[in-house]
């Protein structure tokens, strides 16, 4: 597979490590319940088709990275940079 | 050295000016330069080249080319020694060695071919029915068995003594075969300026060119091959790579491709690889593969001497080799009678023409001006010969059968596109009911089809769609094509074909597939037993399991499924083709990540230094650590260590521990972010000051543990374990950028920037104060424990102290710029010289460790939680960090988990073992008493026992009570106490000295 990383253009997979599912919300604060923090560590879907998924560019940029891949033929729809989503919630 | 009897007088893309001496089972021939072993073996009448895998029958040359199922050899001897190689497309190169495989003791006299005659034993699924019972007998008696019987070549055992390389390619467009629609497809693109790479199998482009008589513009097609090899040559963009296939289509146009760099030759010449594997990221690719020939199910259709009428014209045209005196032709299309025509060009005699096809005059007449007898509408029922064709068994179309004799029968049946590798991300090929083949179906993105491998099977096609695909290709990619150039014309041809997919009523066994001893009574066998789905089919009979992948024979099993079955043969299935094309050595795939250099091994910037002293190295994650420093008269390695840890406790040692992981984090934020990864507080610790921490992943256990120095209000240095240093970083990253992006902090791995030594023992201060300068005050009150501040040393050079221990003595660790780090160490070995300093390794610092009861890497080892640990103190209840719900579920927090005590040996003198498992005394040794185990053990030369770390129900609750170590793998079965994990200095003393 090829991915092409906002910062550092097309690179091989093989520079890139996967984690799983991106759109995951960790439960924050002391408020937070066990049940949802269960969740979110274990719980999981198993798409076949678009899957959003997290991978750290390790032997590049170090940017971890929201890839959109079709989990049946491998295509890549979009890539974005996981920080840039929240960058409107900066503190 | 024989006199080449089957070569012809002349023609042939050989160079008989180049004689070249080889040998085939210690018998010694020659051939020339442009031959192929199988071509060689053929023009100095050898035959018999091979023994089948099962049967043990008899086994000659099929084919011309990579889909070869019968003629593998063992190529060279000793360590190069490669099994189950085709003669087909094997280089003749002078010097080259063969032997056949597969037989005992002889070729020609092989006592297994008894095989054959209790065949009846041995179809299919006879391994599945005949050895289930009883289970026991399998693995002693019936594998060891089969093993010998069956079974290809022989592995060299040694290790191969070449060496093989990994390479990487980018191209505009990658051309996959160098045939006609290939050459003049890279021709197109390239005349753009397009970068292109042509890769070709063979050893000399031109595909099906070179066996074959054929015009292009009112020329010899040699002289449009000569010219187009020119102009691509010229074409500084364009790259050709002969003796390179393409061997699999991965994700996103990625391909696969091996070179042959030296197989052609005895032995790689001095720096260069026997093969290199290609990784081919391509913009667009053409597969230009071209088409396999189909072979005909009939019995006896193994005899050597039967072959593919497409590899004959191959033999004739390229090699000037004839391979047999009096030929037979069995055709079910126009293409077999272009070998006939072939055949008598170049002065051989061809007896007969058997063409499955009714009568036509226009063949009839031209049968008779070849001289050769014609069975229009008949049928080659048998072949009979043993270790050599002698005769066929023709039944014409009457149904009159007749006995013919003759050394070789060509056989055509048609040709299978070799669209392998439009299939290998998921594309079905598609049945042509014209064609009757299956062509391309679903092509993956990026990649063309061109010529014969797209079904377009006549030469004029195959030049037309190479430029017309070439120059789409190229225009794709971002180049103008100049005005095409008009495709010229060539001679005219047929293609008519009536496929024949077996025929009946002959006498002995036809195969389907020749690899695999697969015959039709095989299928017939597997549709009457329900095996009839295309999957079962192969995995029932073995068809189309071996190295050949079924090249010739996939097709011929299907249309017998299909018959047996009444279905057609697209009802019936497809065949699902997979990476690799053919086979490719591991070698290739593995470059020279083999051996010592599997994986990059880092070193530590003292690295030299500690060589010089002698050290044992031992690998730490990537790392190579030295483990002790051997001094001479020491018996064993314990003696050295014993010293080592004996010289710290009484004066001063020092130690590497550069490997450590480094990660420098900043910004306004940066101590919010270390509350929110490690499990206690960080807010209040003041600049110049270090601390222990603790992280866990989410989950709850615990990650990974260092201490941490706020250097500056908004400045932190972490430090990790030597193995964790990658993954505490990703996770950092992670932390960072996906959960908390709102954070004003920066983080970067200094982990290399750093050399780092700790001097650890009562005379560390003394020692240091020989290399920091003397503007800084280290006096305990000045520089307490864990103070971490800046210093200069030597003279001005800028370093980072901190006093922390690992050992339990007095003790820091000096950080001072990797490049400074060898002469940090000859500084600090000068200053500790009067005081005894000793170098010592990680051996002596886990001893030391152990001594102390600090966790390490063994306790760390993913299922243990702060509070296993016995680290439960320092998880802060005030925030929110990694891992602090998931680390309270119920069963982590449950009283009789085990937790972290020391052990000691009720015998002084036993020895402890890590991994021994914990057992109540008198309790049977089973999985329903298995209490805990031991994570680290040490002999301490300063209790003069062995002692243990280790997990336990219950505790520290149990402290005082004895239990069983139990360790079967090593025998051990001891008692041992449960203690305190601290076994020197408990009130530590020796720290705040």
């Amino acid at each position: 597979m090829r991915i092409t990383c906002p910062h550092c253009g097309a690179r091989d997979a093989q520079e890139f490590s996967y984690l799983g599912a991106a759109d995951l919300q960790r439960p924050e604060g002391m408020a937070a319940s066990e049940a949802a923090m269960a969740d979110y560590v274990y719980q999981r879907d198993n798409p076949a088709g678009v899957h959003r998924e997290l991978w750290y560019h390790g032997a590049g940029c170090h940017a971890w990275l929201v890839v959109t891949r079709d989990t049946r033929s491998h295509a890549i729809t979009a890539v974005e940079v996981a920080k840039a989503r929240k960058a409107g919630a900066a503190a | 050295m024989s006199t080449q009897p089957f070569r012809l007088a002349s023609g042939g893309l050989i160079d008989r000016g180049q004689q070249l001496d080889f040998s085939f089972d210690g018998a010694s021939y020659r051939g020339y330069a442009g031959d192929t072993l199988a071509s060689a073996l053929l023009a100095n009448g050898v035959r018999l080249v091979g023994r089948s895998f099962k049967y043990h029958r008899p086994r000659g040359i099929l084919s011309a080319g990579p889909e070869e199922p019968n003629a593998l050899v063992e190529l060279r001897s000793g360590a190069r020694r490669e099994p189950n190689t085709r003669a087909t497309v094997v280089e003749l190169f002078g010097g080259l060695t063969a032997a056949s495989q597969n037989r005992w003791p002889s070729l020609a006299f092989d006592l297994l071919s008894i095989n054959g005659l209790v065949s009846p034993a041995l179809v299919a699924g006879f391994y599945y029915k005949t050895f289930m019972w009883p289970a026991s007998f399998w693995e002693k008696l019936y594998e060891p068995l089969i093993r010998r019987a069956a079974g290809l070549g022989r592995a060299a055992g040694t290790e191969d003594p070449d060496h093989y390389e990994k390479a990487f390619a980018f191209c505009d467009l990658l051309v996959i075969g160098g045939g006609p629609a290939g050459l003049s497809a890279a021709l197109a693109a390239g005349r753009s300026g397009a970068r292109v790479i042509l890769c070709d199998e063979d050893f000399r482009l031109g595909g099906r060119l070179l066996a074959e008589k054929r015009e292009i513009g009112g020329k010899p097609a040699s002289e449009w091959l000569a010219a187009t090899l020119a102009e691509l040559a010229s074409l500084p963009e364009v790259r050709i790579m002969p003796r390179t296939t393409v061997f699999g289509l991965y994700d996103h146009g990625i391909y696969g491709a091996v070179e042959r760099v030296a197989d052609h030759l005895p032995q790689p010449p001095a720096h260069l690889p026997r093969q290199r594997g290609w990784r081919i990221q391509a913009k667009r690719a053409i597969l230009a593969a071209g088409a396999l020939e189909r072979p005909i199910v009939f019995a006896g259709n193994d005899r050597p001497g039967v072959m593919l009428a497409g590899a004959v014209r191959s033999y004739v045209n390229r090699h000037g080799v004839l391979p047999g005196r009096e030929t037979v032709l069995f055709t079910a299309g126009d293409d077999g009678w272009r070998t006939a025509r072939d055949i008598a060009a170049a002065g051989g005699k061809v007896a007969a023409i058997v063409d499955s096809r009714p009568a036509d005059p226009a063949r009839k007449a031209l049968a008779d001006k070849l001289g050769a007898r014609l069975f229009a509408g008949g049928a080659v029922m048998g072949a009979r010969g043993g270790r050599q064709l002698n005769g066929v068994t023709i039944r014409d179309a009457s149904g009159a059968v007749s006995e013919l004799s003759c050394d070789l029968l060509a056989v055509s049946n048609g040709w299978n596109p070799t669209l392998h590798l439009t299939s290998h991300q998921n594309g079905k090929p598609a049945w042509d009911d014209g064609l009757q083949c299956f062509v391309p179906g679903t092509v993956p993105a990026g990649l063309a089809v061109a010529g014969s491998a797209a079904g377009r099977l006549t030469l004029a096609q195959a030049l037309e769609d190479g430029a017309r695909l070439g120059s789409e290709a190229a225009v794709e990619t971002g180049f103008a094509t100049k005005l095409a150039e008009p495709v010229p014309a060539t001679d005219p041809e047929t293609n008519g074909l009536s496929p024949v997919w077996r025929v009946s009523g002959g006498r002995g066994k036809a195969f389907v597939d020749y690899q695999n001893d697969v015959t039709d009574k095989d299928v017939e066998l597997a549709a009457r037993e329900g095996f009839r789905p295309v999957e079962h089919l192969k995995r029932y009979t073995t068809l189309g399991m071996a190295t050949d992948q079924g090249k010739t024979s996939n097709l011929s099993g299907l249309a017998i499924m299909a018959e047996q079955t009444g279905r057609t043969i697209p009802q019936t299935g497809t065949t699902t083709f997979r990476p690799p094309y053919t086979p490719v050595a591991i070698g290739a795939l593995a470059g020279h990540h083999r051996g010592k250099d599997f994986r990059p091994i880092r070193l530590a910037p003292t690295h030299d230094w500690s060589k010089e002293q002698g050290a044992v190295f031992v690998e730490a994650g990537q790392w190579l650590r030295a483990q002790y420093y051997p001094r001479p008269g020491e018996a064993d390695w314990l003696t050295t260590v014993n010293r080592e840890v004996k010289a710290v406790r009484a004066g001063v040692g020092l130690c590497d521990v550069s490997t450590l992981g480094k990660i420098d984090i900043q910004g306004a934020d940066a101590a919010e972010f270390l509350e929110r990864v490690y499990i206690n507080g960080w807010k209040a610790l003041p600049i110049g000051k270090a601390r222990y921490g603790l992280m866990l992943r989410e989950d709850g256990f615990v990650m990974d543990d260092g201490t941490t120095s706020r250097l500056g209000e908004t400045h932190f240095l972490m430090t990790t374990t030597t193995a964790n240093a990658g993954k505490v970083m990703q996770h950092l990253e992670f932390c960072h950028q996906v959960l908390w992006p709102e954070l004003d902090i920066r983080m970067v791995s200094v982990s290399e920037q750093w050399a780092q030594v700790a001097i650890a023992g009562p005379k560390a201060r003394e020692t240091l104060r020989g290399v920091v300068d003397a503007e800084y005050d280290l006096s305990n009150e000045a520089f307490p424990y864990l103070a971490a501040r800046p210093v200069t040393v030597g003279g001005g050079i800028p370093a980072r102290l901190f006093r922390i221990s690992f050992s339990g003595e007095l003790a820091y660790e000096l950080a001072v710029p990797a490049d400074y780090g060898d002469a940090m160490m000859r500084a600090l070995m000068q200053a500790g010289a009067p005081l005894g300093i000793t170098p010592y390794g990680t051996e002596a610092l886990g001893v030391m460790r152990i001594e102390k009861g600090h966790v390490a890497g063994n306790e760390l080892n993913g299922q243990t939680t702060a509070r296993d640990l016995g680290l439960g103190r320092m998880v802060s209840s005030k925030k929110d960090f990694i891992g602090r719900l998931m680390a309270g579920r119920q069963a982590l927090v449950e009283q009789d988990r085990p937790a972290f005590v020391g052990f000691k040996p009720v015998e002084p003198g036993q020895r402890l073992r890590a991994g021994a498992h914990f057992i109540g005394i008198g309790k049977p040794a089973a999985m329903e008493h298995d209490e805990g185990y031991m994570t680290s053990v040490a002999y301490s030369p300063h209790l003069d026992h062995w002692m243990g770390l280790g997990l336990i129900r219950g505790g520290a609750a149990r402290i005082g009570e004895r239990v069983r170590a139990y360790d079967p793998v090593r025998n051990g079965d001891i008692v041992v106490e449960i203690c305190s994990p601290v076994f020197v200095d408990p009130e530590g003393a020796r720290l705040h000295g």
